[in-house]
């Protein structure tokens, strides 16, 4: 017969952490995407002297390791003395190193529009930005979407890095209760099972919204 | 009227336009016909202003469209444009198409727009495909649409880019009727194309292109019946 010592309030304390995970997800693909539109947008279409330099800064954000992002920003902040919390640095941190990933899919999403579409919308006296929102985003977002469902589900196994911080989120969460209890192997199931408990809706909406996109394409 | 002016346009080194002056009045039908690389199609994309010019001037009811301060969103409501590729919207429905331009441009209501996409759709044979997707058309099909969405800003003048070029044969005809019909409606048009004998049979006037210059100009019975360069008759002995 399995035995095990884990309690309820464990499972409470895993959910709680599950909860952090979440949260940080949240705050970090939101602002992500929000940024990652932005320097798509300049990536895909900005004159060099802007495009250059968004573009060596997104090569910074994607080659450095997140941890080493982690922990640097986390140090700085100590060393400016900033009266922010571990949890703001690393939804920030995040949300910049998703910007960069987010950024080359957005950019990738917009040049798959074809010019002469555009030039149709223009040669209606539509303005840029009418364009832009009416034509291009709409277009670019069904190339893009399943990129940034891989994006953000990337993201909330990325959030596991916090725990250098301080934060306990879920992973850390397990690792507190292994400690004490000792039962790595179940533990650790438990929050495999729950990261894919919160992943799965994401692809299933992902792949919903793409098949239903493509019956009418 | 438009009227160009000396036109010159170059895509760097390479010089298109050569200095082209053209005046087409108001309820004319102008074909312009010559061969690939003569500059009929960047004509077109110069005179709504997709294309800047490098000398000379284009006058669109007096509007100088080149100048710096000309407000192009608003010229481009009078000149409707339709292009070899019919560049459908792949995301919204045929209906929708011919809405968005006149809600988002000219600030119709939902209705309004509706009334006036359904009435042009109507009007090129597409009454039955609104709610159809682009994709479920034939090139045809989808041609016709793009006349819909042009002519749903009511334009004053229409400019077509070998608006068949990229059709299978059988469904050239059906675009080619609605092209016809609408120069008996008495609009504005100046036709780039190949079929000959179609700008021979719709056109009050044809131009023909060569080398980024107007070779010659008259009426279809001189140009196409009659030519006198020895350019032109090169020409139209290779296509008919």
């Amino acid at each position: 017969m399995f035995e095990t010592s884990l309690t309820w309030n464990d499972v409470l304390f895993l959910l709680q952490g599950a909860g952090t995970t979440l949260s940080i997800t949240f705050w970090a693909v939101l602002g992500g995407t929000a940024l990652g539109m932005l320097f798509g947008l300049i990536r895909a279409s900005a004159p060099w002297w802007l495009n250059l330099p968004v573009g060596f800064v997104l090569d910074i954000l994607r080659s450095v390791p997140l941890l080493i992002q982690f922990v640097l920003a986390n140090s700085f902040k100590s060393i400016l003395k900033l009266n922010v919390s571990a949890f703001t640095v690393g939804c920030v941190v995040l949300a910049l190193y998703t910007a960069a990933y987010c950024a080359e899919i957005v950019r990738g999403g917009i040049l798959a529009v074809p010019p002469t579409t555009r030039r149709a919308a223009r040669s209606l006296g539509m303005t840029y930005t009418q364009d832009l929102t009416n034509i291009v985003f709409p277009i670019a977002l069904r190339v893009a979407l399943p990129s940034w469902i891989g994006l953000t589900l990337g993201v909330m196994k990325d959030t596991a890095l916090v725990l250098w911080i301080g934060i306990v989120e879920l992973l850390r969460s397990s690792q507190i209760i292994v400690t004490r209890i000792q039962e790595p192997l179940f533990v650790l199931s438990i929050a495999g099972l729950i990261y894919f408990l919160m992943s799965f809706p994401i692809a299933r909406l992902g792949a919903r919204l793409e098949k239903r996109w493509r019956e009418n394409d | 009227m438009i009227e160009l002016k000396d036109v010159r346009k170059s895509f760097g080194s390479l010089e298109v336009l050569k200095g082209v002056s053209l005046t087409v009045q108001k309820g004319e039908v102008l074909s312009v016909i010559g061969g690939s690389g003569s500059g009929k199609s960047t004509m077109l994309m110069c005179i709504n202003g997709l294309e800047p010019i490098q000398g000379g001037q284009i006058l669109v009811d007096g509007t100088d469209v080149h100048a710096r301060g000309t407000d192009l969103n608003k010229l481009r409501q009078k000149i409707g444009i339709v292009f070899q590729q019919w560049n459908a919207f792949p995301h919204l429905t045929v209906l929708e198409n011919v809405m968005l331009a006149p809600r988002k441009v000219l600030g119709k209501s939902k209705r309004e727009a509706e009334e006036i996409a359904v009435r042009q759709l109507t009007h090129v044979g597409l009454g039955e495909k609104l709610k159809v997707y682009p994709s479920k058309l034939s090139g045809g099909q989808q041609q016709r649409m793009a006349i819909a969405r042009a002519l749903a800003m009511q334009p004053d003048y229409m400019l077509f880019d070998e608006v068949t070029s990229a059709l299978d044969p059988q469904l050239v005809g059906e675009v080619l009727d609605t092209l016809k019909m609408l120069s008996e409606e008495g609009m504005t048009m100046i036709l780039v194309t190949h079929e000959i004998r179609f700008a021979r049979d719709v056109s009050d006037r044809v131009a023909f292109f060569h080398k980024g210059l107007i070779h010659e100009i008259g009426t279809p019975e001189q140009v196409i019946g009659n030519p006198q360069k020895p350019e032109t008759i090169e020409f139209l002995k290779s296509v008919l």
